[in-house]
Order: structure tokens, then sequence, then C-alpha cells
């Protein structure tokens, strides 16, 4: 089975987030980036399809020069190659614009099977998956917690809300976005790290692609929310916190 | 502005979060001074239709067709397809759900349109809609506005909407309008099966006057006793975010958020939680919110009543000390 898996690099989870000036982005000089975390289970996901079916994984990343450092940590863990889609202004497009060029840099590959983690822990819109399906005209599953494969055809688990779940069945080539949380990805080895320094990484240039700036939507600005409600700030030691919090939620809250 | 909102139904029951959208549009449309239509999707829904009707719009879709009875994606987006260009609405408004979440984005692009999902609120300001979502797991928000010709399709976030304001409609009924569609069975890629859900709830969250739950700030599953201990201290249960129950260290059960339950108790403490939207949604109902956490950015902040900025365990402790002490005296 060749499998594409889409794994996005965002600032790291504990990274100090500030506006850049202009608030169209977030200033980005000082802080790290990982692969986003939704999209880690993806590739675990696409890894054990590999194991289990054979074939081979190819990990595919649009951004900046550093979104490599997330292709080669995919290639540690096990995937064969990367596909890296350069565009230093990727936050800019919009998510159509995003899927379309992805959608040609991926075309001719003819993967068996599309995975994407359910969205970014950056702009989050969640559309890239499903998008990719019409665009490659596809059909598609998304929230997905497990895939069966047997004779070209997946039995999936999809997740509803509030503790609910389906059943559904799609025929191969297909794309899916998985749900966080259906594995436990692994950790890439030292062996692995080795073995990925030999591994091709594909460079497109966006400007290539031959993909219209027509976009649907443009952010105006970004900025750090308005709180809907006054929080009450409780200081002192972890004693007199404590003491003082219990106070208010007894006395103030009336809730204990 | 024509405004098409698209409710959800499962089995011929709402998805309630409809209404908050129902409220939502009746906004819109009241400020840009346009019209409002409401369609229902499924078979056997007409009773749903005849509902909806009851509240204040133009008209009512209904579109019904055999292979719509059981959602799937290229059912729906096929058949609002038909929807939207016989319509012709300018915009289209969804509520931000798991179905929505895939077929909507299918949907516009069939239509080389955009989709600004998930959205928390919009605004109005000369002439323009300006739709707010959130970025960076709720620690940043942006404004977005649609770029080209309409059709544009929003989605607004679960509780961003208040469903009690949707009016009802002032003069008796809006008229029902069933619209046809074309739909084959081969055009149906996937094929949906039964619905389930996992072993019974052992534990019923809703009913539990407190809630101490935890986040990815506990660090680790040795340190799941401690809320424990606290939340039986508090005459509560334990709860948790998401990757707390993908770890197992607590049952899924035991999961606050879009999917897990939603929960309003007396006191919800949030131990090491930063607040993601997923979880949000679940919980910021509850009528006092308390959080700890060491980041004083923290999106949690912005729905709690109380803040403490610190090193959760050396306050869970500490209130641990206090409640015991409190109790032997």
């Amino acid at each position: 089975m060749k499998i594409g898996v889409c794994v996005k690099q965002v600032p790291a989870k504990d990274a100090p987030l500030a506006i850049a000036e202009g608030s169209a982005w977030i200033r980005e000089a000082d802080i790290g980036f990982e692969m986003n975390e939704p999209d880690g289970f993806a590739l675990e996901e696409a890894l054990r399809l590999k194991e289990k079916h054979g074939g081979e994984v190819v990990a595919i990343s649009m951004g900046p020069e550093r979104a490599k450092q997330t292709i080669k940590e995919a290639l540690a863990k096990g995937a064969e190659r990367g596909i890296h889609i350069s565009d230093p202004e990727f936050f800019k497009l919009d998510p159509l614009i995003s899927a379309r060029l992805i959608a040609a840099a991926i075309q001719a590959e003819n993967f068996d099977l599309i995975l994407t983690g359910l969205q970014s822990d950056d702009q989050g819109s969640g559309q890239t998956g499903v998008l990719l399906a019409e665009l490659l005209g596809r059909p598609h599953a998304t929230i997905i917690m497990s895939i069966e494969v047997t004779d070209g055809r997946m039995k999936l688990k999809r997740e509803l809300e509030a503790g609910w779940f389906q059943w559904v069945e799609l025929p191969l080539p297909a794309v899916i976005t998985i749900q966080s949380g259906i594995n436990k990805p692994r950790y890439a080895t030292l062996k692995g790290i080795m073995a990925a320094k030999k591994k091709e990484i594909a460079t497109v240039e966006r400007s290539s692609l031959g993909v219209a700036d027509a976009r649907t939507q443009q952010v105006e600005k970004i900025y750090v929310p308005q709180k809907t409600k006054k929080t009450e700030f409780i200081t002192g030691s972890p004693k007199e916190a404590a003491a003082k919090l219990l106070e208010k939620l007894r006395h103030e809250a009336r809730v204990l | 502005m024509k405004i098409l909102l698209i409710t959800e139904q499962r089995e011929a029951k709402w998805n309630k979060v409809s209404f908050e959208t129902v409220a939502a549009a009746q906004q819109i449309a009241q400020q840009t001074k346009g019209t409002l239509s409401g369609a229902v999707v499924g078979k056997g829904v007409a009773g749903l239709a005849d509902e909806l009707a009851g509240y204040q719009l133009d008209e009512v879709l209904l579109v019904e067709h055999d292979l719509l009875k059981q959602y799937t994606p290229d059912g729906f987006s096929i058949a609002l397809r038909q929807v939207i260009e016989s319509a012709k609405p300018d915009l289209i408004l969804l509520p931000h759900t798991y179905q929505v979440r895939d077929f909507a984005p299918k949907l516009a692009a069939s239509l080389s349109k955009g989709m600004i999902g998930d959205c928390i609120g919009y605004r109005h300001e000369s002439g323009k809609l300006i739709f707010v979502r959130q970025m960076f797991q709720g620690r940043t928000a942006a404004d977005v506005v649609f770029v080209g010709e309409p059709p544009w399709i929003a989605s607004f976030q679960a509780s961003a909407f208040r469903s009690d304001l949707a009016a009802k409609h002032a003069g008796g009924k809006a008229p029902v309008k069933p619209v046809n569609v074309e739909l084959k069975p081969e055009q149906i890629r996937t094929k949906p099966l039964e619905l389930f859900r996992e072993a019974k709830q052992a534990v019923d969250l809703t009913q539990a006057p407190v809630l101490v739950s935890v986040g990815r700030g506990i660090k680790a599953p040795e340190n799941i006793p401690m809320a424990e201990k606290l939340a039986k201290l508090l005459g509560g249960e334990v709860s948790a975010s998401r990757p707390i129950c993908d770890e197992g260290w607590l049952p899924m059960d035991r999961q606050i958020g879009s999917s897990g339950q939603t929960v309003v108790p007396k006191l919800y403490l949030a131990l090491g939680i930063s607040g993601a939207i997923q979880h949000v949604v679940g919980m910021k109902g509850s009528r006092t919110i308390a959080a700890i956490n060491k980041d004083p950015n923290a999106p949690i902040f912005e729905v709690a009543d109380y803040g403490i900025v610190g090193d959760l365990f050396e306050i869970v402790p500490a209130l641990i000390e206090e409640l015991e002490k409190s109790k032997t005296s």
C-alpha cells in the first residue's frame, strides 16, 4: 500500500506566543516548532498500516525551510521519503488554496491512502483532508479511531459527538483524517535517525505548481482574545492561595 | 443578503446546536436586511421542517431523498450543492458539528468556494461581515473575511450563540417548500454502518456537583490519585481533558469536551488544563470555574472565575491539607 501522510509543522506547545507587527501572524523568531500533534497520530497509523500490509509511507509537508525538520522526524520514525512544498508565506494561504497546492504536488503519486491529522494546532481549520479528497476525486472519512483494510476496502470506526461512534466502509483509494489518541506514536530510534539522513526529501516550489492565488478568505488580523469573564487571580504562597481559594468558593461563590 | 441555514438531525431527532445557528442566522439576516431560509436534510423529516417553520424564517426548505436517510459526505454534499445552485444564497450557515466538519469543506470546494469554519462570533461593520475564529488552540483570535464572489460558507462553534434566543415566527408559520434533489446510489462511495456507544457509562459526570478535572499539567498517571483525593474531599468526581484519556490515565467516560461529556457542575476546578476549545465547549457553562495553571496566558483563564497561576503540585496538596483541617476541626 502506498500511503501519503500530511505532517504540518506548528509552534511547540509550550512556545510563548506573541503577535507579530502588523498582526498578520505570530512572531516566529524566538520560538520552537514541532510536528502538529494530531498529524503524529496519522503518521503512526500510516507506519503501522505499512508494517502490516507492505508498501511505503511518504511524508508531505508544506511550509518554509524549517518544515523539513518535521519531514526528517517522520523519516526517522520510518517513513521512506518526503515531499516538501516550499512556501515561506504559507500562513497567508486559505484552506482551499493550501489543499490545491498539496493536491497538485502529490497528484502524480497516486497514493492508495492519504492520511492527515484531524486539524492543525495552529490555524485549526480542520479542512485539509476533506478538501484533498474532493480535489483528488477520492472518498473520505474524518475523525477516525480505527482502520481495518481488506481486499481494497476499509472498515473504519468514526467518532461522533457525545460518546457515539459509527462503523463506515469505503473503497481505496481514499483520504482519512485521524482522531488523536487512535494509537501511541513511537519515538524515533538512534538507528532511525541515522537512516533518515540517507532518505530523500523532494522539494517542490509553490510557484511551480500552477495554482492560482484565488483566495476565498483573508485573515485581517490576529490578536489576544478579549476575556469574556473577569478572572479574579489569587496570589500568595501555595498555602495562602489554597486557603484564599477555598474561602472564595465557600463564601463568595457559595459552591462548597 | 440572502442567507441559507442548514440544520442537523439524526434519525429525525434534532442536533440542538442547530437552534444556536438559527439564532445567529436570524441576527445576521436582521442586520443585513436580508432573507433567511432554513434547510432540513434527510428522509422522513417533514415533522422537523414543520417545527423549524415555527421560527422566524422566510421559508423552510425540506430536502428529502431515500439516499439522505443516513448521512454520507457524498450524499449530503451532492444534494446540498443542488439546493445552493437553485436557491442561490449569499451566505450559508451551519453549526460546527463533527458531521459538518465531514462534509461542508467538500461542499464548499465542489463550488470552488471557501469555508470559514468553527467561528465563535461575527461582527457586522460598515456593511461588511467579519467572522471571528480561534487560532493556536484558543490562544489567539482571528478576524477573517470572505474574499471573492458569494456564496460563502461559515460554521459556528457549539455554544457560540444561545439557542433560547432563536425567535419564534411572528405571524404563524413560515412556508415549507419541498426541494427535489437528484442522487444515484453509485454516487455514494461511503457505506454507513451501525451507530454504537462504547461500554456503558460507568459514571455520570453530568450529575456531579463538583468536578476536579485534570489536563496535561498532571504530568504522570501516578499523580491522578492526588486529584481523586481532592475531588473526594470536595464531594465530587474527577474528570479530564482528552489527552489524559487518550493516554489511558483515566477511562474515556471521564472525558469532558466535544468528544466527551458536556457538564455544568456548581464548581469546575481545572488542574493543569490549558483550555483548548474542544475542552472548553464541554464545561464553560459551569456555575463557577476555578483554574490552576502555571501559564498565566493559558486560555482556561478566559473562562475562569478564579485563577491561581502556579505549580499545581504545590497548590493541590495545600488545598487537600486545608480541607482535611476544616473537616477535623
